[in-house]
């Protein structure tokens, strides 16, 4: 059966069909709409003023270069090199080659440089013991992070931006609900944190916009990307989401979209939200303990005692607190030196 | 590593506990009975531990929130399942315990005969239909069997919200009960019950066993052929499972409110397990029912506000509801139900049940977990703005409606197809007595109408309904109103 006309122009073959409104529409029409959708977010919810220097978060997969050439401010591309063999070089090649290809300054900041020669490689050794899960996600989020900041300060940002998308978003509250993470749940859903402490703005421009349509705009924009996943993908418990999600997507196209919506909406009680955050008593960024996460794990990492830092009470590290009750007493990993 | 700030001593799936159940294990309550059954992580209990842990959970919910107040009526939910003939049981057995911690409502069961919206064919409808009246004999509870086809003659009345009776205080409830008290200890010195809320003497009850005399609706009145026939049309005109199941949810749901009203009964009891909960709010937030998630899975749900609809069995795991049934021969009905035997990909409701079934045999507390996170949510309006007047409520739902013009989601491209500027006839043509008559009658009525005429009820009810209850109207059928109750 022959394609229809596109609804828009009426004149070219659709392309493909939109999954919220069933529209079809031609390849050109569909980046123009596409387009005016991504800056009507950014307009209509503040998120850049004009005049601000924003380091855009670029990995170099497909929602970081769709990002980057769309927003009409100054841009400059961080790239974060988490130090995963096999995975993030390759990736930053496509980074480098898209900032030759927009002329945006790129600047690289690597964990080996600020976090005292710990590579994900070496954090994946470290945490790797008898049957547990390595918890490679728990430290590489956290991290990157951390890294984002210090990339952005050293450009002299104001603003970061990141490439997450609808689906992402629809990832997380699935994840939050099935692991009882009532403070984050509390905490996101709307469209970026406005920079609390000391923390630069971020706001995710794509978050209204389905993966689906992100690859589909990147393909008609014959965008250059790479999208391997990462080596410890597998193992993170956001593939469950991320499958689920899959399926109901085939269930019903506008899922993703409904869990956004849903997502936004959530009325948690007060005394599930996170405390207001204080500074770190050792680098001085955002935190709601004495310690910021990324120090606390850090701490963990260098001690040898990788998982210090995660579980309830975070006991022995520096800062006060007596160990909750109630917790029965559980022997932390065999301590495994890091080898380098 | 899957709960958020907790790790596991062992990994999650690869090695069973390392405490292995032993033949000289006794039960972890009493410590001398064998154990017959494993709840949680490991806690063995023994029959008699294992009754009272059940019976005790349910009392406790009752008694922790405090909203059935005493002599009240109170209407039970049954659909023959395990989870609501467990609960009808639980009700049975308080009411006949010594006065002290007897139960102290005045209960009422009704049943929904959704047989024409399943396709089931008259005979096993009959067959159903007559296995639960025998069970409903025994219970003794003044019982109100209704058809789903019934929906079709509901007043719209039923979508308006009656005025919110203010939820009595802690002083107040304390106070019901004492002169609740002495009101029994009165009648029983006097000897005689004669007031039907007041018929609690030591004997066991003795309750009128069929439907109350003043209902001109009799239960044996099956419906109408052309009844059977509007609703299985409409239930096919449904694209999909999931909508399907979701206007079930929504019929049945006000056909037992008016059931309640009609014959006085101001609480509502449905059975829904810890499990089915946690599976219905995973369900709610993919449907887009993110703002109304503590109504949806909470203890109490007003959002009709005279009937408030409570779950008393919100603690219980399917797991334990199974047991119990089984050890304690609690009598129930399978009737087949829309998602019977369905793929399981066949709509969110049948995905989301799968997944977390198959997730908490992975990471044994996801139930447990979800339902906690559950228990976070508050039922607050949006942006935490309570003050001002009430806003205007879904016509099918009776949530507070969660979309205003400034919605990031719906902001972002076209919601429904419809666009309300495109047709514009210049004063809206009489819709109620098409609209409000019942099925039948609207797809003759607006069959021959024109087309603008046909979009703008459609419009108008559209921008009357939530988020969620839009995207599942998109599935039904474009030449019918999604319900038949709706207002002119």
């Amino acid at each position: 059966m022959p394609a229809p006309q596109c609804a828009t122009c009426h004149k070219a073959r659709a392309a493909l069909r939109r999954p919220r409104s069933g529209r079809a529409l031609c390849g050109a029409c569909f980046c123009a709409a596409f387009e005016a959708e991504v800056l009507h977010t950014v307009v209509a919810g503040r998120l850049l003023p004009s005049g601000a220097v924003v380091a855009v978060g670029a990995s170099g997969g497909k929602d970081s270069t769709v990002l980057a050439p769309r927003l009409g401010i100054s841009l400059r591309l961080v790239a974060v090199d988490e130090g995963i063999g096999g995975y993030r070089d390759a990736a930053l090649a496509a980074v480098r080659r898209q900032a030759a290809r927009w002329e945006l300054p790129l600047t690289v900041v690597a964990y080996a440089d600020l976090f005292g020669g710990w590579t994900m490689d070496a954090v994946a050794r470290s945490t790797a013991g008898s049957g547990r899960s390595r918890a490679c996600c728990t430290f590489c989020g956290v991290l990157r992070r951390r890294a984002l900041e210090e990339g952005a300060r050293l450009v002299g940002a104001t603003h970061i931006v990141t490439g997450h998308n609808a689906d992402d978003m629809a990832e997380t509250v699935l994840m939050n609900f099935l692991r009882g993470d009532a403070a984050r749940l509390a905490r996101g859903g709307g469209l970026g944190s406005p920079g609390e402490g000391g923390a630069l703005p971020r706001c995710r421009p794509l978050q209204l916009a389905s993966q689906k349509e992100v690859v589909l705009y990147a393909h008609f924009r014959r965008l250059d990307y790479f999208s391997e996943e990462c080596v410890y993908a597998p193992e993170a418990f956001r593939g469950h989401a991320r499958h689920l999600l899959k399926l109901l997507e085939a269930a019903r196209p506008s899922a993703v979209l409904d869990l956004v919506h849903s997502a936004e909406r959530l009325a948690l009680a007060p005394a599930a939200r996170p405390p207001a955050p204080g500074a770190c008593s050792r680098c001085g960024a955002l935190a709601s303990r004495a310690l910021c996460q990324a120090c606390a794990l850090l701490d963990g990492l260098n001690r040898g005692r990788p998982r210090l830092a995660i579980g309830k009470g975070r006991r022995g590290l520096d800062e006060a607190g007596p160990p909750r009750d109630g917790e029965p007493e559980r022997a932390p990993a065999p301590d495994a030196v890091p080898a380098f | 590593m899957c709960q958020v700030g907790e790790d596991y001593a062992e990994p999650a799936s690869e090695e069973p506990p390392p405490r292995q159940p032993g033949r000289e294990q006794k039960c972890v309550k009493c410590k001398e009975g064998l154990p017959v059954v494993v709840i949680r992580a490991g806690d063995a209990f023994c029959r008699d531990c294992f009754k009272a842990f059940y019976i005790h959970k349910f009392r406790a919910v009752l008694g922790k929130n405090r909203l059935i107040f005493p002599g009240e009526k109170v209407l039970l939910a049954w659909s023959g399942g395990p989870s609501s003939s467990s609960m009808v049981w639980q009700v049975l057995e308080g009411l006949s315990r010594e006065s002290a911690k007897r139960l102290r409502f005045v209960p009422g069961i009704v049943c929904i005969d959704e047989g024409a919206a399943c396709g089931l064919s008259p005979e096993a409808r009959a067959k159903a239909l007559a296995e639960m009246k025998l069970i409903l004999q025994t219970v003794g509870f003044p019982w109100h069997v209704v058809a789903l086809e019934e929906v079709f003659d509901l007043p719209p009345s039923v979508l308006r919200c009656f005025a919110q009776e203010p939820v009595g205080t802690e002083g107040a409830y304390k106070a019901a009960v004492d002169s609740f008290l002495q009101q029994q200890h009165v009648l029983g010195a006097e000897g005689a019950g004669d007031s039907p809320s007041l018929a609690q003497g030591e004997e066991q009850l003795s309750w009128p066993c069929t439907q109350d005399p003043q209902n001109p609706q009799s239960p044996d009145r099956p419906p109408t052929a052309a009844q059977t026939e509007a609703l299985s049309r409409l239930f096919d005109s449904v694209k999909t499972l999931t909508a399907k199941e979701e206007l079930l949810q929504a019929l049945r749901t006000h056909l037992i409110l008016h059931v309640a009203r009609t014959h006085g009964y101001s609480k509502v009891m449905t059975g829904d397990s810890c499990t089915r909960l946690a599976i219905k709010l995973m369900t709610s937030l993919a449907l887009g029912r993110g703002a109304f998630l503590a109504w949806d899975t909470g203890f109490s749900d007003e959002r009709h506000g005279d009937v408030v609809v409570v779950r008393p069995m919100r603690e219980h795991t399917l797991k334990e509801v199974a047991f119990y049934n089984h050890l304690f021969a609690v009598p129930s009905v399978f009737t087949p139900a829309l998602d019977t035997k369905a793929p399981e990909k066949a709509s969110i409701h049948r995905l989301m049940e799968a997944f977390m079934l198959r997730l908490q045999d992975q990471f044994p507390s996801t139930v447990s977990t979800v339902y906690r996170t559950s228990e976070k949510l508050v039922k607050a309006p949006r942006d935490g703005c309570a003050a001002g007047p009430p806003g205007p409520r879904c016509l099918l739902c009776m949530c507070a409606l969660d979309i205003d013009t400034a919605d990031s989601a719906t902001a972002f491209g076209a919601q429904t197809p419809l666009h309300l500027s495109q047709t514009q006839p210049p004063t809206p043509p009489p819709t109620a007595p098409c609209c409000s008559a019942g099925m039948g009658r609207v797809q003759g009525c607006c069959g021959g109408a024109r087309p603008c005429e046909r979009e703008d009820p459609r419009a108008r009810v559209i921008e009357q309904l939530c988020y969620g209850c839009r995207v599942n109207m998109k599935d039904l059928g474009l030449h019918r109103a999604a319900d038949p109750g709706v207002p002119g």
